[in-house]
């Protein structure tokens, strides 16, 4: 008899199946020094400075979409989380829930994906979980993914810090990977050019550190896209802020199904873009940094914080009009990550 | 997105702002008769672009905000029914009935499925013929001649399994019922593009003759918008009250027969409950006695108790255009978007969400 081709309850359960599907998969895929040992803990050294530590818990439905999957995705959601806070990603932990049922080629594409994603991160896996759940207890697969980081000593980032006067920078342009996920669904039949932008932004991240020391704030809009993430600073630091519709890059192709599926782009999730608040004065550097990177080509000047009503995002509507940029609301697209 | 490019132009809408500012002298109180068009202000934040003396005020136009509280029961109670998955549109999942909304029978384990168009629902029943579909038939004109599709679909195919639990309104009968009530201080109506795309613009002939209200069909971007404020504007400035239509790329003063023929062959006019109006006569749509194999009402049981409202919840009011939604004590304190307590507040078209999202100023 030769190996299954699905994840069965015994995969789980610790004995010899486990141990082939930890080290015929896991360990093939994720392996380094430190996993290898295969202890009960991961003992690791950490350079001087302050842990950053951040962990997410991954249900996207569908586990495969373009631009990405659960894996990949499971990397650069954590990764981000650490970058933004100013850590330097150094280390990962993967815990995995499968279903019963699973394809085993499905699993190794995800860690596949984990693989690349986590070598071009230059973080490591060091310590990882699996469990196996029955038929309909679980939707194929979930992830969890812990990031470890170390913020270097004297660098200070925070939602808190933007004061009056501080110019807003987004990376690239906004919905990407929420509309992404959304026509991916069964049954939207779209067939328009989307591509999730999922991708670890601590590359990114580290130019505009070393360019901007007047930088105050990164954070990467995720669930509840941009317009929460900006409210969630504004109120965090006490400014209020204004924004330029018309200076927000949208994709067209996820503008048109936007438009469609009546959303708004501002408030669909981003997996590979950050926002930033600088300093005035160091605005165009900032920019310049950002635009230097790959991921950031797209990057522009969006608004400014302002001092007037703390709390507050405004938005000068293409239009012409002006109007709030409120907080996400209620839940528009479950399970986009 | 070209078509759509050009009605977004901020030099055209700038200038058109510019216009209306230039022209309006008195005051003006315009009522507009479609969610899409509430939404379509606040989005694009134009009330911020007119001048004092015009302001725009939000009639019954919302499909969900004005289904009926004992419309939404009779879901629940269907949802609730073994063997039956209701299929609807995702506002109305989220608006609380009497007791329970349909998410939260979801969550408790009842088949709702949400889908885009009725043809879905259609191919959801095809798709699981051991299981009763019913979709839930909302709207106005606009929606009815798709949902009529949908029916002749099902029904060409033989489909056992699908119907339509209709809860239609039509909108001249509202708007007779909003003229005969208490008054508005109107000075004239912004008139639903979509709507009159497929029902003409003959319906708006009284409103003007009789009760001397200018009638302007507008579409949706935020040029159209403003073309048809001026053009209201105009009118009220010369003292005249004539029906046009500022939507020309998609209204004739006809409508769209074809679309009429197909509703009115499936549905025939009903007296029916509106949520904050009440019940007004031959306002609503049920399906003709020759489909009741395509009726839900018919095929099951969906008789319910009288229904039960927040007795806080002035929704009504605010679908009548007699109070803003601030004035209602329950917005932004108990009810909000992610807690609504009324439909107006749930629906991506409700006047309480185009505030909360756009125009809170707390």
């Amino acid at each position: 008899m030769g190996k299954p081709d699905t994840i069965l309850l015994d995969h789980g359960a610790g004995g010899k199946a486990s141990a082939e599907l930890v080290g015929g998969l896991f360990a093939k895929h994720l392996g380094n020094e430190v996993l290898d040992q295969m202890d009960d803990a991961a003992v690791v050294d950490l350079p001087p400075g302050r842990l950053a530590v951040s962990t997410d818990s991954f249900t996207v439905d569908p586990i495969f979409f373009p631009g990405g999957n659960i894996g990949s995705l499971a990397v650069h959601g954590t990764v981000n989380d650490v970058t933004m806070r100013g850590g330097r990603p150094l280390f990962l932990t993967v815990g995995f829930v499968l279903e019963e049922g699973l394809p085993v080629a499905d699993l190794e594409r995800v860690v596949a994906a984990m693989a690349e994603a986590v070598q071009e991160a230059g973080v490591k896996v060091i310590a990882g979980d699996t469990k196996v759940v029955g038929r309909g207890q679980a939707d194929k697969l979930f992830i969890n993914t812990t990031g470890i980081g170390v913020i270097p000593p004297g660098l200070e980032l925070g939602a808190h810090l933007a004061r009056p006067g501080d110019v807003v920078l987004v990376s690239g342009s906004m919905g990407d990977h929420g509309v992404t996920i959304m026509a991916a669904r069964e049954g939207l039949g779209l067939e328009a050019p989307l591509s999730s932008d999922s991708a670890a932004l601590n590359g990114l991240a580290a130019g505009v550190i070393v360019a901007c020391p007047g930088l105050k704030t990164l954070r990467d809009p995720t669930r509840g896209g941009l317009a929460t993430a900006l409210n969630e600073i504004a109120a965090s630091s006490g400014v209020d802020m204004e924004l330029d519709e018309a200076a927000v890059p949208i994709d067209p192709a996820v503008a048109g199904v936007c438009e469609l599926l009546g959303l708004d782009p501002l408030y669909l999730a981003n997996e590979g873009k950050l926002i930033c608040i600088v300093d005035p004065d160091q605005a165009q550097t900032a920019l310049e940094a950002l635009r230097a990177h790959p991921l950031g080509h797209s990057a522009a000047i969006i608004g400014r914080c302002g001092g007037t009503k703390p709390g507050k995002v405004w938005m000068n509507t293409s239009a012409g009009g002006r109007r709030i940029l409120d907080m996400l609301s209620g839940e528009p697209l479950p399970r986009i990550c | 997105m070209k078509h759509v490019d050009e009605y977004r132009d901020p030099r055209i809408t700038r200038e058109l702002g510019a216009q209306i500012r230039r022209t309006s002298t008195k005051p003006a109180r315009f009522m507009e008769l479609c969610g899409t068009h509430t939404m379509a202000l606040a989005r694009h934040g134009l009330h911020a672009m007119l001048p004092d003396t015009v302001s725009m005020v939000s009639g019954p136009g919302c499909p969900v905000c004005v289904t009926a509280t004992e419309e939404i029961d009779r879901a629940v109670k269907l949802a609730r029914t073994p063997g039956v998955v209701v299929a609807t549109f995702g506002d109305l999942v989220r608006v609380p009935g009497s007791h329970n909304s349909l998410a939260a029978e979801r969550a408790q384990g009842a088949a709702v499925e949400v889908v885009y168009s009725p043809l879905d629902a259609v191919a959801l029943a095809a798709k699981r013929p051991d299981e009763q579909v019913v979709f839930l038939g909302i709207g106005f004109e606009t929606t009815a001649p798709t949902v009529a599709a949908a029916l002749l679909t099902a029904d060409q195919q033989g489909l056992g399994n699908f119907s339509v639990l209709s809860a239609h309104k039509l909108l001249p009968p509202a708007l007779a019922a909003l003229l005969s009530g208490p008054d508005l201080g109107l000075s004239g109506f912004l008139c639903p593009g979509h709507v009159t795309t497929v029902i003409g613009t003959a319906c708006y002939e009284p409103v003007a003759r009789d009760h001397g209200l200018p009638c302007v069909v507008a579409g949706f971007e935020p040029a159209d918008v403003l073309a048809a404020i001026l053009l209201l504007v105009k009118q009220v400035e010369a003292g005249e009250s004539r029906v046009e239509i500022a939507y020309q790329r998609a209204v004739k003063p006809e409508g769209n027969p074809a679309a009429v023929a197909l509703m009115n062959r499936f549905f025939e006019p009903v007296d029916a409950p509106w949520r904050g109006l009440g019940a007004i006569p031959q306002s609503g749509l049920a399906l003709r006695a020759e489909f009741a194999h395509l009726d839900a009402s018919k095929k099951f049981d969906v008789s319910v108790p009288p229904a039960q409202d927040h007795p806080g919840c002035r929704c009504g009011d605010v679908l009548r255009g007699l109070i803003t939604p601030p004035e209602c004590k329950l917005f932004n304190t108990v009810c909000a978007p992610s807690t609504p307590v009324g439909p107006c507040m749930v629906s991506a078209e409700g006047t309480c969400a185009a505030w909360h999202r756009y125009r809170r100023e707390d």
